[in-house]
């Protein structure tokens, strides 16, 4: 039996020669990195959608049970016009807004940490 | 001799709406333009578009007549029509382009896999137009009727007409364009003649309202003021997303990200728009207290101009406004027939651009029938009924649908129909039997405060109890709704099916 040559290799060497296994394949192929990835995604933009929402809740929610409670506070009055005039008839709208710009901003930034998270090679 | 001036106005937004849409005309050539314009349409047009569309003889004329009537507790109205953007912000916009789905119903098969779910988002949709058209015919009549001697039924057809022409003639492309143009008209006529008024006010030593009941919240003459506000709340903040002609416009936006924006554009217009109604209704309080007495209260809008300033100048600023009522007719009844004809001419009868047009016809013919039939209630309280509706059908199918990945088929028919059925039940019940007095009434009248858990509950339970009918793809269905179009990743084959 003669003797056969073979090839001897350091396994480093080839681990460290492959091309890494990009993040969107494991999410196409649906491993079980691939659904930790969206797992995490979708879980962090949820939180920061309920997050908003409990806030709305509190604000819009408290209003009526405040002036329920304490229907004094139903009669002060904000260079003559009544405190719940002032707010449901006025402020409550930039409130709105400033939410939603403040929900707009973190959503894109969570969009944008997911993009580089998963398609840097 | 005003009148005049008024019906020139009509005239003229009427010419004017037909006119815009004769543009789109050659621009709308095939099935996909008819639809959603070929996603073509910028933020800024968007944004108006919606907020002309949204903006209906509800907001326009109803609140500042609930407002008139009711006092302060009529104040959550506007402030939930708006606030219902931020809830559609946060949970809804951005998934439900991505899903790429045209309307609910696709919406629905998309992320279900079922046609039953379908079929039953179809018939919700057309239920939820119809009872959203039906006041806005009954207000236009109503409208027309104060300019000239015509029964009641003719200012709902003029409406429907108008309507019909225009969707035919150019889909959704010349509507985007109608409506972004209605948005601005609309802000217009209820803002300048305001300023007049409150100087008008002024100059009258600024009088102010006797009524502190009136003025202050949970003291209206409602019963069961404190039930009331909250389910209100509800319905309107949660209503908002389940509008069969609100989604149909975020289809036209690029992607995700526009969804969002476009959506932060609108709560904007809105809430620039929302703080002119309660004006009018606390000026109506001080000027025509009479309005409230006689149950006209939806008039007060198109009456104080004429009242408190009077002469060629009340004429005019009437005219303005009745103006402002016409395109608010217009507009909200354009995108709600596109939006009920679509999912008729789709789901109904086979598809295709000739079905579309027979569906047109349904669509409109069907409410325009129901207004005349129907007793006429407050138009804000009918709009108000719908809100109620969406928000107990559509809002949880929607909100476990982007976010809950064990619903299942079982799980949302059952909680589209129980409730959506419980929903329905109660407005039919409203409507015919007219307002009813103690708890019986404040049920009925204003019941999402009990329907939207139970949607949701139902919705929640049965997905619990049928674990093996979850959807094959929601892994997929997932990323589609929720990865940023940027990132190069699966989707999916699901297309909405067009013919």
């Amino acid at each position: 039996m003669s003797e056969r040559r073979v090839v001897v290799t350091s396994p480093r060497t080839r681990a460290a020669t492959r091309p890494r296994y990009p993040a969107t394949r494991e999410i196409d192929e649906q491993t079980r990195l691939g659904e930790v990835y969206m797992r995490s995604l979708v879980r962090s933009q949820l939180r920061l959608s309920l997050f908003v929402c409990t806030v709305l809740a509190c604000v819009v929610g408290g209003l009526p049970a405040l002036f329920l409670l304490i229907p004094g506070l139903r009669e002060l009055r904000l260079l003559g016009v009544p405190l719940p005039w002032v707010i449901l008839a006025g402020l409550i709208y930039p409130m709105f807004v400033g939410c939603a710009w403040w929900y707009v901003r973190q959503a894109e930034r969570t969009e944008k940490d997911f993009a580089e998270l998963v398609d840097r090679r | 001799m005003s009148s005049s001036y008024e019906l020139a106005a009509v005239l003229l937004v009427v010419a004017a709406t037909v006119f815009i849409g004769a543009f789109g005309l050659r621009l709308s050539r095939t099935t996909s333009d008819f639809y959603v314009a070929s996603r073509t349409v910028s933020p800024l047009w968007n944004a108006s578009a919606i907020g002309g569309e949204y903006l209906s003889a509800a907001s326009f004329l109803g609140i500042a007549g609930l407002v008139l009537v009711h006092g302060a507790d009529m104040l959550w109205l506007p402030v939930g029509w708006a606030g219902g953007y931020l809830i559609l912000l946060v949970l809804v916009s951005a998934p439900l382009r991505r899903s790429g789905a045209y309307t609910l119903p696709d919406f629905a098969e998309a992320r279900l896999e079922s046609m039953r779910v379908r079929r039953t988002a179809s018939v919700l949709v057309i239920l939820i137009g119809w009872l959203y058209l039906m006041p806005q015919f009954q207000s236009a009549g109503l409208v027309l009727r104060t300019l000239v001697d015509v029964p009641v039924w003719m200012g709902g057809l003029l409406v429907a007409s108008v309507v019909t022409v225009n969707v035919l003639s150019g889909g959704m492309r010349s509507i985007t364009f109608v409506q972004a143009f209605q948005y601005w008209l609309k802000l217009t006529a209820l803002a300048v003649p305001v300023v007049f008024l409150l100087l008008a006010w002024r100059a009258d030593g600024a009088p102010g309202i006797a009524d502190q009941d009136w003025l202050l919240p949970l003291e209206g003459s409602r019963d069961h003021p404190v039930y009331a506000t909250y389910s209100l709340i509800l319905a309107t903040f949660l209503g908002t997303m389940g509008l069969p002609h609100v989604l149909v416009r975020f289809y036209t936006n690029p992607d995700g990200r526009a969804a969002r924006r476009t959506t932060l554009a609108v709560l904007s217009l809105l809430g620039m728009f929302y703080l002119l109604p309660a004006l009018y209704g606390a000026l109506g309080r001080i000027y025509a207290p009479d309005l409230a007495a006689t149950g006209g209260g939806d008039a007060v809008v198109l009456t104080l101009p004429g009242r408190v300033i009077g002469g060629m100048a009340g004429d005019l600023l009437g005219a303005l406004v009745t103006a402002g009522a016409f395109a608010a007719f217009l507009s909200t009844s354009s995108g709600l027939t596109v939006s009920v004809a679509g999912v008729l001419a789709q789901d109904i009868l086979g598809g295709g651009v000739r079905s579309f047009r027979l569906a047109t016809l349904i669509a409109v013919v069907v409410p325009l029938a129901l207004a005349a039939a129907a007793r006429s209630l407050p138009v804000a309280d009918v709009v108000g009924l719908a809100f109620a509706v969406a928000a107990s059908s559509f809002c949880p199918l929607l909100v476990l649908g982007v976010w809950w990945r064990r619903l299942t088929e079982t799980g949302a028919l059952a909680g589209l129909l129980v409730g959506g059925g419980l929903a329905c039940g109660a407005v039919i019940w409203t409507i015919a039997s007219g307002p009813l007095d103690g708890w019986q009434g404040a049920l009925l009248a204003e019941p999402a405060a009990w329907t939207v858990p139970i949607a949701f509950g139902v919705m929640v339970a049965t997905s619990l109890l049928t674990p093996g009918r979850i959807p094959a793809g929601v892994a997929r269905t997932m990323v589609r709704l929720h990865a940023p179009e940027a990132l190069d990743v699966d989707r999916g084959d699901w297309r909405p099916r067009r013919s």
